[in-house]
């Protein structure tokens, strides 16, 4: 099958850098204001406060977080606001060394699946882990939310500055 | 079902380039005349055309598929672009067979194209935004995180080491060295050189990564009494399934895809198999990262769950052992142009079925096989069984 590949021209990296070859560049420029919506307005609204909050669905009587005003697997509305800890176990992590434009970090950014204790088995949320050596970190690592001091939140997933090692 | 039967008659590619001299549309066009060349037809006896490319974001041109669309042969024709992230390039040969097999059309170019270096300061900048605009965004998270977090989920639900995974990478990019098309092919690549590899995001390092790649495939489907009249070897889609999990990805359990069995059992019973592991005698999984061979292999139902590591490790997944896995190379050695890269596994089972993959070819004339992709937000499964 070697006749049917049509003998494209690659171009190096190094022809691409030293501007061998010729090339236009665009700047987009994006800006979008989204409203938070019902479930996840009350969501940001909570950890504005503090506190983590997820919906209950009396069908299959799930505990989900984030908070829909939705069941996804019943597909009816759910019922109630459910308050749920900010202690957790990790569910998974990574330790991460790059930047998403691939710069490299010195000390690695920890992001978790983390799942709440109050939340049903498997509803877990993503986060950062923090003031843990990243060499101790484990799967299975119960962890607590440290949250920016009042002052500072502004109704965000960032109002939770990262989670610690219980 | 009263459909059709549809069969791949001809496939031609472009090379797998880090960063291509053509443009999109120039990729288009190769891929087609190679594929036209392939089964001595022409673009007029084509019905209609299937493009599948991934996000706008990598070229930064909206409406990417109307962009691409003359050098796709689409011009004049009825024309539709599929799109399902990674999952799209053997999604796209599914919408061509059912334009086939649904009675509309005899004739279908299936063209799958990407370009991922226009990208700037890194084409990871073109998936910043999959992320949930409310619960994650502001975590200035990168695309790496997601597959990392699902890479160690895996290994500690099976207590997987590293090198029980790089395995999968080492064998890739060394048949990869046998495709004209590779970019990544390394017929001397070790264990130690995966495992010593720059760390990315723990556990994933630099060579347990596919890498950027532009390039572009295609090929020519018929419904069967075209095929009988074009060639003595048509290769017949025997079965397709797609399956979609939720975007609520962390509240899934990662080290599974089932997403991926849902979309096998529906193609899997459209081909009449019932037992996979006998029944399938080349499998190309897809492969953007070495564990999610043994993800996918697992969710495929070739081997039962946390065994596929294993079964790498005793050769059984080597182009000479009993169940070939990514004879082409797979992503992780010819490359991984998105959309493109998914039906470049589609045209390894076609040339492979029909004996034709040269240096490749998987021994013991095997008459069946299945390619599958995967993507979005780790959430969808796209399978093609094929046969002879
Ligand atoms: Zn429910």
């Amino acid at each position: 099958m070697e006749h049917l590949v049509y003998p494209s021209k690659g171009l190096s990296e190094q022809a691409f850098e030293k501007r061998e070859v010729l090339f236009e560049t665009w700047h987009v420029k994006a800006e979008y204001a989204w409203d938070t919506g019902v479930a996840i307005g009350k969501y940001l609204a909570e950890l504005k406060e503090g506190r983590i909050v997820g919906r209950r669905c009396f069908k299959c009587k799930r505990v989900m977080v984030p908070p829909r005003m939705f069941c996804e697997h019943c597909f009816r509305p759910t019922d109630e606001w459910a308050y749920v800890q900010d202690i957790g176990t990790v569910k998974t992590f990574s330790l991460c060394y790059v930047r998403w434009d691939m710069v490299r970090l010195t000390e690695p950014e920890i992001p978790a699946v983390i799942d709440l204790d109050g939340a049903s088995r498997g509803m877990g949320i993503m986060h950062k882990l923090g003031a843990v050596d990243s060499r101790a970190v484990k799967i299975g690592m119960r962890v607590q939310a440290v949250w920016k001091p009042p002052a500072e939140r502004t109704g965000s997933i960032t109002d939770i500055a990262y989670f610690k090692p219980l | 079902m009263s459909m059709r039967r549809v069969a791949v008659v001809g496939a031609g590619m472009t090379k797998f380039v880090r960063r291509s001299q053509e443009t999109g549309r120039e990729l288009s066009w190769e891929a087609v005349s190679k594929a036209l060349e392939s089964c001595e037809m022409s673009l007029d006896q084509m019905d209609c055309v299937v493009m599948g490319s991934a996000p706008d974001a990598f070229d930064g041109v909206h409406m990417k598929a109307e962009w691409l669309s003359d050098g796709a042969g689409a011009w004049g024709k009825p024309y539709m672009r599929g799109y399902v992230g990674g999952g799209t390039g053997v999604f796209a040969p599914a919408q061509g067979w059912y334009h086939i097999a649904s009675g509309l059309f005899d004739t279908c170019l299936v063209v799958c194209e990407e370009r991922m270096s226009p990208t700037q300061p890194h084409p990871q900048a073109a998936f910043n935004s999959i992320f949930d605009n409310f619960t994650e965004r502001a975590l200035g998270p990168n695309l790496l995180w997601i597959f990392a977090l699902e890479m160690n989920a895996y290994m500690n639900r099976y207590g997987l080491k590293k090198e029980d995974i790089a395995l999968v990478s080492v064998k890739n990019k060394r048949n990869a060295a046998d495709h004209p098309a590779s970019l990544l092919g390394d017929p001397n690549i070790t264990v130690q050189d995966v495992l010593n590899s720059e760390v990315l995001a723990w556990p994933v390092q630099r060579l347990d990564v596919s890498p950027i790649t532009d390039g572009a495939v295609a090929l020519v489907l018929a419904a069967e009494p075209v095929a009988r009249r074009v060639t003595p070897k048509p290769v017949w889609i025997e079965g397709v399934g797609w399956c979609l999990d939720t975007a609520y990805w962390t509240n899934r359990d990662l080290s599974y895809p089932t997403y991926v069995e849902e979309a096998a059992r529906m193609a899997y019973k459209m081909a009449g198999i019932k037992e996979p592991r006998k029944e399938i005698h080349i499998a190309e999984p897809y492969d953007p990262f070495d564990y999610k061979e043994l993800h996918h292999l697992e969710g495929l139902m070739l081997f039962g769950k946390g065994q596929a590591p294993e079964a790498t490790a005793r050769g059984v997944t080597q182009r000479t052992g009993d169940l070939p896995v990514c004879p082409s190379g797979g992503l992780l050695g010819v490359g991984n142009p998105i959309a493109a890269a998914g039906l470049m596994k589609i045209a390894e089972l076609f040339w492979q079925l029909r004996g034709e993959a040269g240096k490749r070819q998987v021994p013991g004339d095997p008459r069946r096989g299945v390619a599958q992709a995967w993507g979005d937000l780790m959430q969808v499964g796209t399978v093609v069984v094929m046969g002879k």
